[in-house]
């Protein structure tokens, strides 16, 4: 069964290639991850999903947690979350469907981003699950042609974010000799 | 005032004394206390080498760069201080990797500098180019690269800051060229704020307090110390602990010296080559108290049967290590001294508040699980016995553990003798015994008694090393003439990688392949081509006579000594098997063909 991670992470050169990296060290692949900054461009908030065997599932989040860099690691494969993806679709359709893509479109509440005698791009957002009948649907019509963003994810409860504070550097009392 | 890619967050003001890169890099050394380091220069790093030229911190040329982090293991290891290596760019760099995954694996506190090519030529192949901040990522504790020259003070101190504090490991920080050379405002730097870094030190009160009940109401318990008690200093509260559960003890082979080997509630190392008693112990009791260890798997052998019968109270400070391999009863994630301490005042607390009879009762129910214990002990001790012809390599051992008298700095290599050396040295203190525990790294024991030796030079020192692994260090005799280091190495000569010769004979039909190690050099001529002492014994008569000469020499010895080619290590618990299974000394030793 596929995990999502939630994570919260400094924005610094190398930061998430610390965190895939405990996936990678491990073998595992990760099936989706976005990344971007958050309110505050110090820190970014990645999202991954992947395949991580049931017994190894809280190792890996721990391992994830123990990272410098890394200000909070979660899973939030079974509490209350809330998981949304974006695709762009772009269908080739002859005159006689463009139609009812149209209206398939709409039934999927997605958005016709650029439109030409081809055909059309669309653009959908929703649970990937959705978004998988979506495609589904869309291939009916002949050929497509697919971008996924990859899950976004964010904790529905209230989790308290524990920080290290400041603190005092380790200087030697005494007189340090002048270079 | 400017930022830092680093450190958005810090706009330092630009006072303070103007001076280059390199300059400031020593001025935090030598702010953070560095005595002493070890490395070996290059391209990159001439401006940082240039700026050392009159300074008064002392740099230790190697002869190979992972030596410099065995030996700045060896310092950080005999002292707790952090250990300081250096090396340039590329190949260099490359050279550290074995050195940083063993202190990894061994959590010693440890930082490591490396030259970086100029920042306009990183990514461009330039030449001694490597990606080292890639490459070092997984092999640390944390990395990081210097952009530019405002950043580096604060990078050198959190590098020692996390190299020293929670799970202490190793830091590396990769310096390009021009940052050693670029001029900058040096302005102390007293605040440090990671705010992603948890260190939990205290420990919840309230496991403790149970952890505490159940050490009382155990009829069985267990205490199984490892490296992290000598890590945090914590072996006096282990010591007290100890006496005061009333229980038997063993210490893991990173937590050796832990608690005196003189004690009396001191059993043995315990694990795949651990004593009969140690596991036996292991498998029998009802309460095992695991402080500051990580139930590795040559410690537990097969997890299902491990303490089977046991509930198990874990103290370690890095949350990662509790329930990874066993899932405690009482999961206590806390620095191990303190958490110690805590839990001897309730038990004390608790004690007071008991009825002499339960007391009494309790006492009595303790001595049944000691008789059992001692009965194991006396059952089938660890094996030091001697040969009218041959020097046996537990004859070895013996006769170095009455020489040293549990007081002498042990750094050890990897293999056999690794193992025989941990079964019969004692050691009364622990920062002794050293040796790569976890990533069992062959090359380890000059180099790292080296740095031993360059930070205790009050103590005699040996470096017990196989023919193997010596042969991988032999470069560093040099760098041990120059420092004047009076390290005694003692190499136990069978001829033969023998771990590996021993699982050959063992699990693969005694097809010994590649594993003679012909053409040894000549020891005396090999030290004294290098300006010192040496000699090769084959008879046990000469041993102690050749060890005494060894030790009363003023200055380094190799002694070779040439032992029973044929002996394998027991007991021994087969890879993932229980370890009350053990395998026991045939009554005949198994031949080994020429």
């Amino acid at each position: 069964m596929l995990q999502t991670i939630s994570i919260l992470l400094e924005n610094k050169p190398g930061a998430m290639m610390r965190v895939t990296g405990v996936l990678a060290a491990r073998g595992y692949n990760i099936e989706t991850l976005t990344v971007a900054k958050t309110l505050d461009p110090d820190l970014s908030r990645m999202t991954i999903t992947v395949d991580v065997e049931d017994r190894l599932r809280t190792q890996v989040i721990k391992q994830m947690n123990k990272l410098v860099n890394v200000l909070q690691a979660s899973d939030l494969t079974d509490t209350p979350a809330v998981i949304r993806e974006m695709i762009l679709v772009r269908v080739r359709c002859p005159q006689e469907t463009r139609t009812s893509v149209l209206k398939e479109a709409e039934v999927f509440h997605s958005r016709i981003v650029y439109s030409s005698v081809e055909g059309f791009a669309i653009e959908a957002t929703g649970d990937p699950e959705k978004l998988d009948e979506f495609i589904d649907v869309m291939r009916t019509y002949g050929e497509i042609e697919v971008s996924r963003s990859g899950s976004v994810g964010m904790s529905l409860e209230t989790r308290k974010l524990r920080l290290q504070p400041p603190v005092q550097a380790a200087i030697p009392s005494g007189p340090v000799p002048a270079i | 005032m400017q930022a830092t890619d680093n450190h958005p967050h810090i706009r330092r003001a630009e006072t303070g004394k103007l001076m280059t890169g390199a300059e400031m890099l020593l001025e935090c050394l030598t702010r953070e206390g560095v005595e002493c380091f070890f490395g070996y220069p290059g391209g990159v790093t001439i401006p940082f080498y240039d700026a050392l030229y009159s300074h008064h911190i002392r740099h230790v040329l190697v002869r190979h760069e992972e030596n410099a982090v065995f030996a700045a293991q060896g310092w950080a290891r005999a002292t707790g201080k952090v250990g300081v290596c250096c090396a340039t760019s590329g190949p260099g760099a490359t050279n550290l990797l074995t050195g940083l995954v063993d202190a990894l694996m061994d959590s010693i506190p440890l930082v490591a500098i490396t030259g970086q090519v100029h920042s306009k030529l990183i990514g461009s192949d330039a030449f001694q180019e490597a990606d080292t901040f890639g490459i070092t990522r997984p092999a640390t504790k944390h990395n990081f690269m210097v952009k530019s020259v405002a950043e580096l003070p604060q990078i050198m101190h959190e590098a020692f800051f996390l190299a020293a504090s929670g799970r202490p490991g190793p830091v590396l920080v990769d310096i390009p060229k021009d940052v050693f050379q670029a001029r900058g405002h040096y302005t102390p730097v007293d605040t440090i704020h990671l705010p992603g870094y948890k260190i939990f030190t205290e420990g919840h009160a309230g496991q403790i307090r149970r952890a505490a009940q159940l050490v009382l109401e155990a009829e069985r318990p267990m205490v199984y110390a490892g490296g992290g008690i000598v890590l945090g200093n914590a072996s006096a509260e282990l010591t007290e602990f100890t006496e005061l559960a009333d229980a038997p003890a063993v210490c893991t082979l990173m937590g050796l010296g832990a608690l005196s080997a003189q004690h009396p509630n001191y059993i043995s190392m315990p694990g795949m080559h651990g004593s009969y008693a140690a596991n036996m112990a292991m498998t029998e009791c009802d309460l095992l108290i695991a402080l500051g260890t990580r139930f590795d798997d040559r410690v537990t052998g097969s997890l299902s049967t491990f303490a089977r019968n046991a509930r198990v109270i874990h103290v370690d400070i890095d949350p990662a290590e509790v329930g990874k391999n066993r899932n405690p009863d009482i999961p206590i994630v806390g620095d191990v001294k303190r958490v110690l301490g805590k839990m001897i005042k309730i038990i004390h607390e608790l004690k007071a508040e008991m009825k002499p009879e339960a007391l009494e009762q309790k006492t009595e129910v303790r001595k049944k699980w000691w008789k059992q214990v001692r009965s194991w002990k006396e059952e089938r001790p660890y094996d030091r016995g001697h040969s009218e012809t041959e020097i046996r390599p537990q004859h070895l051992m013996d006769s170095i553990d009455k020489l040293s008298g549990g007081q002498a700095i042990v750094c050890s290599d990897v293999g056999q003798h690794q193992m025989w050396a941990a079964q019969l040295i004692g050691f009364n203190e622990p920062r002794l015994w050293i040796n790569s525990g976890g990533l069992g790294s062959m090359g380890f024991g000059v180099p790292s008694a080296m740095g031993a030796q360059m930070a205790r030079p009050d103590k005699l020192v040996f470096a017990i090393c196989g023919d193997g692994g010596f042969q991988m260090s032999i470069p560093e005799l040099a760098t041990i003439v120059s420092q004047s280091l009076p390290v005694k190495i003692i190499v136990m000569n069978n001829g033969v990688l023998g771990m590996v010769r021993q699982w050959q004979t063992l699990f693969y039909n005694n097809r010994l392949s590649s594993v003679v190690l012909e053409a040894f050099p000549d020891a005396e001529k090999l030290a004294s081509a290098y300006g010192f002492a040496g000699k090769t014994i084959e008879k046990p008569w000469e041993l102690e006579a050749a060890l005494r000469e060894a030790i009363n020499y003023p200055g380094p010895y190799l002694l070779n000594v040439k032992v029973t080619p044929d002996e394998n290590v027991y007991p021994m618990v087969p890879a993932g098997g229980a370890i009350f299974d053990m395998v026991f000394a045939p009554e005949a030793p198994v031949a080994v063909p020429a």
